[in-house]
């Protein structure tokens, strides 16, 4: 019996058992009209539903854990089984066979041994999704009767879902944590098999990078493994020319729709700006590489430099700085305008232009949000795998030259991972190492933005 | 409207003059059609019921309602004979020359001295540091500030009390040399001894700048000011000396205003 069976069924048995509550709560209000009952009695049908649902789930989430080794055990305790391998892959191989055929996904084993397994775990999977289903429904019935047995006229049922709804949100929010938590956690084990095999010195602070895939495992070559270039590639693409670009432009542009646009035009003009980040990074990266990377060379070239390549940090940091444009500006605009009225009115009053207003009491004022907000662009940059693949290059140059192909950590990553080295590879895993790095590098600057914008809010309020 | 010519110096030009001012917000009118001379070394207040207008009134004075897309102004206001509504008037040079304080104490997120030096070095007043930093004593003092922040002039100005940062506004007015302050219920915002504090000090600037007060106190208009003006529903009902308003007024409303019969 499948786990989505089990969910189905104690959907169904939910349903059933809100239509009894709120039928027996409307009974109450039947046999005593004068009466108000303490809730609704749709809320007796809810609470009722929970209580049935809710355990269920539970159960069906455990089972679908436990019931594989179950089965496993309950297999591998048969006869048939005293044949197998001790050990080893073809043990495994053997058994996923037999269980294949027995579940009907496969029509027949290739293995003579998986053979004499197939009846043995087609005799405990019956055996067991008979357990889990009579379990499911006990334990269906049992949450039912005792919601049943406690409704009563003056019930506090709205109470008590409004507790199970706050529980049930509660559990929501942690699972996007949780699973945070988890990736980090698998990141970390990946990353200190890879420091295993190459040091952490090499990898920090080596200036050449090219790992080999194809060479030998065991004893990889530490001096191939060194991501500085990667480094640099990603805070000179991401971190300084996207940044000379989104900078200013965001920030004037913040500076012009809070201070001087008419709200009409600041009507239109906003969103637009914001739409920009939703254009699917993919499509910068064809304009990044089909045109702003051409054009650049062709200007290259015509200033007389003979050797500039089609494939630019230069081409990447340009179109990735337009990107983050509405980043910058909305978190700058956002927090001008938090700078309170007064503080402008102070300023114009004294005689000061609407500019020494703007330079020297509006931004200074507002400079922690759009600190954060630069921040929280850069975390952004630096992330951005889409352009650079395009646009960048595949190269890892240790130069300030923006003409030359570079290559960043997210290229990297994507390089190392679908290339033809296997899973256990150094090269392979040298891709877990680079996402720890950029994990730690994108969780600090966050921390820093949300602390500095928490810090800006508190001024003001 | 009754107009109440000045007993002394009746025949002292006014350093202000209002003729027949009207203020819309959008087709709304605020103000309607008021006249009215504002003197130089004295304290005008404006009195006046919540939404009377007084304080559009006041803001008509520096321009302050250009800041407002929605604000328009009619008729003509004289600072020493020159209209401040004629088409290529500098508002920047008005505002330098008519000072404001707000009803709510708002100065920058900056240092006190920072706050103080920020006119002054906006007009390029003063000649290097020396002189930047006796501008910024000369108006603590006169604000009656100097010596609570002279040990802590790097402080910020939002660490302040309510009433200093009051004050801390006015010497940031005082500091460009104004000819004019307005002030929009500087004190309304602040504690009984704060308030107390800040109407000495206007008492103290009566003789320097021509200062016009709007207030909700009438104890106030009657304390610190020489001549009041008073507002119903955008209309200057009465407007003479302080101390015949408050006690044989002309108007019926005023009497029942001054009498807390509304208000």
């Amino acid at each position: 019996m499948s786990p989505a069976f089990l969910v189905l069924l104690a959907l169904g048995l939910g349903l059933a058992a809100w239509l009894v509550a709120r039928a027996r709560a409307w009974g109450y209000k039947r046999a005593e009209p004068a009466r108000r009952l303490a809730a609704l009695p749709v809320y007796h049908g809810w609470y009722a539903a929970l209580w049935v649902v809710l355990p269920v789930l539970l159960f069906a989430f455990a089972w679908s854990l436990m019931a594989p080794q179950l089965i496993a055990q309950s297999v591998l305790a048969s006869p048939a089984a005293a044949e197998l391998p001790a050990f080893g892959m073809e043990r495994t191989t053997i058994l996923s066979e037999a269980r294949a055929v027995a579940t009907g996904a496969a029509p027949a084993v290739f293995n003579p041994v998986a053979q004499e397994l197939v009846e043995p775990y087609r005799e405990a999977i019956g055996r067991y999704s008979a357990i889990g289903l009579v379990a499911t429904l006990l334990i269906a019935f049992a949450g039912g009767a005792w919601a049943f047995l406690r409704l009563k006229p003056d019930f506090r049922a709205r109470t008590k879902v409004e507790r199970a709804v706050m529980v049930v949100l509660l559990i929501a929010s942690l699972m996007a944590i949780l699973t945070t938590l988890g990736i980090f956690a698998s990141l970390i084990f990946e990353t200190v098999r890879f420091f295993g095999m190459v040091s952490p010195f090499d990898f920090l602070f080596g200036t050449n990078w090219g790992p080999d895939p194809m060479g030998p495992a065991d004893s990889p070559d530490g001096s191939r493994y060194g991501a500085l270039p990667l480094f640099w590639g990603t805070i000179y693409i991401g971190a300084i020319i996207a940044m000379i670009v989104a900078i200013p432009l965001g920030l004037m542009s913040a500076i012009y729709l809070t201070q001087y646009a008419n709200p009409r035009l600041r009507q239109w003009l906003k969103p637009a700006l914001e739409i920009l980040a939703g254009v699917p990074t993919v499509v910068y990266g064809y304009f990044a590489a089909l045109t702003v990377a051409p054009a650049i060379r062709d200007i290259a070239i015509a200033f007389g430099i003979e050797n500039a390549s089609s494939e630019s940090a230069l081409a990447a940091g340009l179109v990735m700085g337009i990107m983050i444009i509405p980043f910058v500006s909305s978190m700058a605009d956002d927090s001008i305008a938090a700078v309170p009225q007064a503080m402008r009115d102070g300023s114009l009053a004294m005689g000061a232009t609407t500019n020494e207003t703007i330079r020297r009491v509006l931004v200074p004022a507002a400079l922690p949000g759009i600190v954060a907000g630069v921040m929280l662009a850069v975390s952004r940059a630096i992330g951005e795998t889409m352009i650079v693949v395009m646009a960048a290059g595949a190269a890892a140059n240790l130069s300030a030259n923006p003409l030359e192909a570079m290559t960043t950590v997210t290229f990297q990553i994507v390089a190392m991972l679908t290339g033809e080295g296997s899973f256990d590879h150094p090269a392979t895993l040298s891709a877990f190492a680079l996402g720890f790095v950029l994990f730690l590098v994108t969780l600090a600057l966050n921390f820093i933005a949300l602390r500095v914008v928490k810090r800006f809010r508190e001024a003001y309020e | 409207m009754v107009t109440e010519p000045l007993s002394q110096r009746s025949n002292a030009e006014p350093k202000m003059r209002a003729r027949d001012v009207s203020v819309f917000y959008g087709d709304k009118k605020a103000i309607d059609a008021v006249s009215i001379d504002i003197p130089s070394e004295y304290v005008t207040a404006f009195i006046g019921p919540s939404g009377c207008g007084k304080s559009t009134f006041l803001r008509a004075f520096n321009r302050m309602n250009d800041t407002i897309a929605s604000a328009r102004v009619e008729g003509t206001i004289e600072l020493d004979g020159e209209d401040i509504y004629k088409s290529g008037m500098d508002v920047v040079q008005l505002r330098a020359r008519v000072g404001m304080v707000f009803q709510k104490p708002n100065p920058f997120p900056k240092s006190i001295y920072e706050n103080v030096a920020y006119g002054p070095r906006i007009h390029g007043f003063a000649e290097g540091k020396a002189d930047l930093d006796a501008i910024v004593e000369r108006s603590l003092r006169r604000a009656g500030l100097w010596e609570e922040v002279k040990d802590r002039l790097a402080e910020s100005g939002t660490a302040l009390s309510g009433g200093q940062q009051q004050r801390l506004c006015i010497a940031r007015a005082i500091a460009v040399e104004p000819e004019v302050i307005l002030m929009d219920e500087p004190c309304s915002a602040l504690d009984p001894i704060a308030t107390a504090k800040i109407e000495e000090l206007i008492d103290e600037l009566r003789g320097r700048y021509a200062i016009v007060i709007v207030t909700h106190s009438m104890q106030q208009a009657a304390r610190v000011s020489q001549r009041t003006a008073f507002f119903h529903l955008g209309s200057l009902i009465e407007f003479g000396e302080t101390s015949q308003i408050f006690t044989t007024p002309r108007e019926s409303r005023t009497q029942d205003y001054i009498t807390g019969r509304y208000g």
